[in-house]
């Protein structure tokens, strides 16, 4: 399914250093080693991505990766220094502070990894606020936030101030906060990482229920790679400033494009990711099946189905048509973390 | 060459041989000069002087009577500046203190009267309950009514007009440059020195060219005031917009803020508890300025105390005095509360103005009532005179007895300590010759910051023995040195020993909160009465004001050790003893740094005021210089204070940090 597409990058650099400029002016890119050599910090180095529309775009990357600068150029709330962004085909870096204003406030939403509430602010002033700010009327702005207040959960907490709140309480009233205008992008930056596992998981749940009904588009940044797995339609996997890999999860943990893309990926419940058309093989010679399961199963959905029967299972695709079989023994292989024969 | 390399290098013999050398200069310097009949080895040559302070006075000369800034002469500006000031401050004094007039002089007539006592304690009074409890109210009503019972009404009246009309202009003032340093950096670089300088700039320095530009009156005092309480208000409103969190601002910006809307819908509402510390801080500096501002004009409770003093007047000064603390604890307590407000509960629209403001509509009834029965009932619109408590005659008594009884171990305490410490110290700074003066100071500050705080100390040395007041300079260090040593060797084991139990540490804590609500002046007052004029008597109000920072700090360096620190401490079998000294001390010692750096600040400042029970130093010749108005005079003797303080900041700062690296290295 190709999905339209709403936001790109390309090539775009971001160095901090007094000769950032001067680097990029040439047609050639700047190496690890010219940037040593200028004292040079590129934080973000050549990052290229295409993000659809309707799409939870992930991108992923330890502290120091670039991705919290990254997801920042990508709204300009930072100044790439070289690069082309676009949006929905409209060049962003040549857009005035006006037209920015304008777009951010009707088409950008972020959620921010402190929350960033207005201290002085209740629940629904801060909610409010977006809307505060461009001059809706109050009557029509405060059905709107309440709308969004129930939405995350939070009614009946709407005078509270957001230091009276929890953690997660808090950040569901950034998320509200952000979705408040209706944006069409909704940029998330490490959104849960500031809470407690179990909130985390929680907020996880939440978030995906929103999406199910909103069906935003979401770029969304983590540095827990589960949550980028659980989350993604696709995944960027950034180091250094550079981006690795961009991929969906299964293709990921099947086909690691580096070391360091594997080593993530080693540690991940494989059977929860993989589906069985990932790991079916295109042997379709057996002699009996035990039955047909349908490609789009995760494997740990049909694990024990197939490890109950003694022959192999035909996967079929969403047609019906065959495309492979799985066998007791792949479904091992992939519960212990056996990479293929 | 290698070896005196090595000696130089090594950690103590520098230190030692400075002190040597120097000793051995100042002791013998006077008979070097007769010997060699070199006058200059002990007086700067007087050619080579550099007659800044004459140039000054015939630039100020100029500005007030020729300078012409194309549209307007330099006069009209500062006459523009006053009657901007001059216009809403004769209202709020009216208001509060003296009745609304028409007419001039004798044929004036009184169209309205002040605000009555009681209406003044009693929006006092509902600010306190607003701002936090019946306690804070009863405290503040209590204050206020104990100026009206000891007869001060008047005069407190009158100081807190000026505060009323100093404060919001000196936080205006201070934010909209503290926004500039924020938006733009360059301004930000460019004020940075311009602060330092004016919070080491005694205030008196400054008084004297804010008398000659404004004339001797209550604006020229407001002038001086918001000149002494703006620059921390800038410093901190600039900390404060900086500290706002990025993603606060990024999230401002992400919602579509214009330029507009980020500072005043976003940033400055999130700094907004920083920015009230400022506002405490601007109230209480203008209630320090009081009594040096009445010197050039202010009336009220400061030029009580002066003329008292002026007097010797020990009563009247005790009660003025004590009077402008009470204001200044009111005051202080009540802006503190203000600061800690936790955001009111909002209130739906639909109840009525009295249930949604209920303090302000039974405020506003109790001002009309009590105005109007005031025009029927003089005990309401003013207190009872027959009423009036005084203590004057009590403590004029009670001091004639001390010093009937105990004057002679007090001439006893005051001549120890002026032969053992204070005569010999003084001996060795005055001794010190001028060269070698700056040559030891760069070498001071080379060793402990490098070549370019070397330099610029030496320089600023050079230009205090260049300007003629190199004689005063020594003074000047002398009395604040042992004033700082005695303050620190008090302050900080009192302070270590409040950092280690809370309980010493609460009784402490109050002390010296009520030591820095003071204003300065009133230091002077008992100590005057008790060790009448003299260094000695100067020393000890010194040492009493400088006395905060030095124990604050040493109990905050103790108390924020990381627990970790001392539990390790502890595992490994340390005595409470060893854990003081092996583990709390060098943990604790960038703080304790800190806090010398601001003793040595605090006592410069007080230096300055001291002036006033006769020492013979550079607050002395500033003090004169405003007698005389003599502008250029005044001026350069405040630098050279203002420079020994940013050398003694500089080097201190520089010592801090790389104390700090160690700690933090570890």
């Amino acid at each position: 399914m190709q999905r339209k597409v709403k936001l790109t990058c390309q090539n775009v650099w971001k160095l901090y250093g007094a000769h950032a400029d001067s680097l990029l002016t040439g047609d050639t890119q700047p190496s690890d080693a010219d940037l040593q050599r200028t004292n040079t910090i590129g934080a973000v180095r050549d990052a290229s991505l295409e993000i659809g529309e309707g799409e939870i775009y992930v991108i992923m990357g330890l502290s120091g990766s670039g991705k919290s600068t990254l997801v920042r150029c990508l709204s300009r709330l930072i100044e790439p220094t070289a690069g082309k962004i676009t949006f929905d085909g409209e060049d962003l870096l040549a857009m005035s502070s006006k037209q920015l204003i304008d777009l951010r406030r009707t088409k950008i939403g972020m959620v921010f990894q402190h929350f960033a509430l207005l201290p002085h602010l209740t629940v629904l002033q801060n909610v409010c606020f977006p809307l505060d700010i461009q001059g809706v009327d109050r009557l029509t702005r405060e059905t709107r936030a309440m709308e969004m207040i129930t939405t995350v959960g939070l009614e009946g907490r709407e005078n509270y101030f957001p230091n009276q709140l929890s953690g997660g309480q808090q950040q569901r009233v950034g998320i509200a906060r952000s979705l408040v205008g209706d944006p069409e992008i909704w940029f998330l930056d490490e959104p849960f990482s500031a809470l407690d596992p179990l909130i985390r998981r929680e907020m996880q749940d939440e978030f995906l229920r929103l999406q199910s009904l909103l069906k935003k588009t979401i770029v969304f940044i983590t540095h827990d790679f589960d949550e980028a797995i659980r989350l993604a339609d696709r995944i960027a996997v950034m180091k250094d400033g550079r981006i690795e890999q961009i991929a969906t999860p299964e293709q990921l943990i099947l086909h690691p494009a580096s070391d360091y893309v594997a080593e993530f990926t080693q540690h991940i419940a494989r059977e929860k990711v993989l589906s069985l058309r990932a790991i079916a093989t295109p042997d379709l010679t057996a002699r009996e099946f035990a039955g047909d399961l349908s490609g789009s199963l995760k494997v740990a959905e049909a694990a024990d189905v197939i490890e109950g029967a003694n022959a192999p299972f035909r996967v079929v695709d969403e047609d019906g048509k065959p495309i492979g079989q799985v066998t007791s023994e792949i479904v091992i292989d992939v519960l212990i973390g056996r990479t293929h024969r | 060459m290698n070896a005196l390399i090595r000696f130089f290098r090594a950690p103590w013999t520098f230190w030692i041989a400075l002190l040597l050398i120097t000793w051995t200069l100042s002791t013998w310097s006077f008979p070097l000069y007769k010997a060699l009949d070199a006058r200059w080895i002990i007086r700067f040559p007087s050619q080579l002087q550099v007659p800044l302070d004459v140039w000054l006075t015939a630039f100020f000369k100029w500005l007030q009577n020729d300078a012409d800034l194309f549209f307007f002469t330099f006069r009209d500006l500062t006459r523009f500046l006053s009657s901007l000031i001059e216009w809403p401050y004769d209202q709020v004094r009216a208001l509060m203190a003296d009745g609304f007039e028409s007419g001039q002089g004798s044929n004036a007539v009184e169209i309205a009267p002040p605000l009555s006592w009681i209406a003044v304690i009693f929006i006092l009074i509902a600010l306190g309950r607003y701002a936090r409890d019946w306690w804070l109210a009863a405290l503040v009503g209590g204050c206020f009514v104990y100026l009206a019972v000891f007869g001060q009404w008047d005069s407190a009246m009158v100081t807190l007009s000026s505060v009323i009309i100093a404060v919001p202009i000196g936080v205006a003032l201070g934010l909209g440059i503290g926004i500039l340093t924020y938006r733009l950096p360059w301004f930000d670089r460019l004020i940075r020195p311009i602060l330092d300088l004016m919070q080491t700039v005694p205030v008196f320095a400054y008084l004297v060219p804010v008398l000659v530009l404004f004339g001797f009156g209550p604006v020229a005092a407001l002038i001086a005031t918001l000149i002494y309480a703006t620059p921390p208000m800038v410093r901190i409103a600039s900390l404060a917009l900086k500290s706002v969190p990025t993603e606060v601002v990024e999230a401002g910006r992400i919602v579509g803020c214009t330029e507009r809307q980020m500072m005043w819908r976003v940033l400055v509402p999130s700094a907004m508890p920083t920015l009230m510390v400022g506002v405490n801080q601007v109230i209480m500096l203008t209630l320090n300025m009081v009594i040096i501002a009445s010197m050039i004009g202010a009336g009220g409770l400061g030029f009580d105390v002066l003329s008292a003093l002026r007097r010797l007047d020990i009563g009247g000064g005790i009660e003025a005095g004590v009077a402008i603390v009470v204001m200044a604890i009111a005051l202080d307590r009540l802006s503190q509360a203000f600061v800690r407000r936790p955001p009111s509960a909002i209130l739906p629209a639909n109840l009525g103005t009295l249930r949604r403001h209920p303090w302000l509509v039974t405020t506003l009834v109790v001002v009309v009532v009590t105005y109007l029965l005031g025009l029927f009932l003089p005990a309401v619109q003013s207190y009872p005179a027959a009423l009036t408590l005084t203590t004057g005659t009590f403590w004029s008594d009670a001091m004639e007895w001390i010093n009937i009884n105990y004057f002679d171990t007090f001439e006893a305490v005051k001549s120890f300590f002026l032969t053992v410490l204070l005569l010999p110290v003084k001996r060795f700074f005055s001794g010190i010759p001028w060269a070698w003066g700056i040559i030891a100071m760069g070498l001071a500050a080379w060793r402990v910051g490098g070549w370019r705080l070397g330099l610029m100390a030496a320089l600023m040395t050079t230009f205090i023995a260049a300007s003629g007041f190199w004689a005063k300079a020594m003074i000047t260090i002398y009395l604040c040195g042992v004033s700082v040593l005695i303050a620190y060797a008090i302050g900080v084991p009192l302070g270590i020993w409040a950092g280690q139990n809370t309980r010493v540490n609460s009784v402490v804590g109050a002390i010296m909160d009520t030591l820095q609500t003071l204003p300065s002046f009133v230091y002077l007052i008992p100590v005057v009465m008790l060790f009448r004029v003299g260094d000695f008597s100067a020393m000890i109000a010194i040492v009493l004001y400088a006395l905060a920072p030095a124990v604050r700090y040493a109990a905050h360096g103790i108390r924020s050790i990381d627990p970790q620190m001392i539990e390790a401490g502890l595992v490994s079998g340390c005595t409470p003893r060893q854990l003081l000294w092996r583990v709390k001390l060098p943990l604790a010692a960038p703080s304790l740094l800190l806090g010398l750096n601001q003793t040595i600040m605090l006592a410069l400042s007080m230096l300055v005021i001291t002036a006033l029970v006769g020492t013979r130093d550079l607050g002395q010749e500033v003090y004169i210089a405003l007698t005389k108005a003599d502008t250029g005079h005044g001026i350069v003797a405040g630098l050279c204070v203002a420079f020994i303080a940013i050398i003694a900041d500089r080097i201190l700062t520089a010592l801090s940090k790389s104390s700090k690296q160690r700690v933090e290295a570890a």
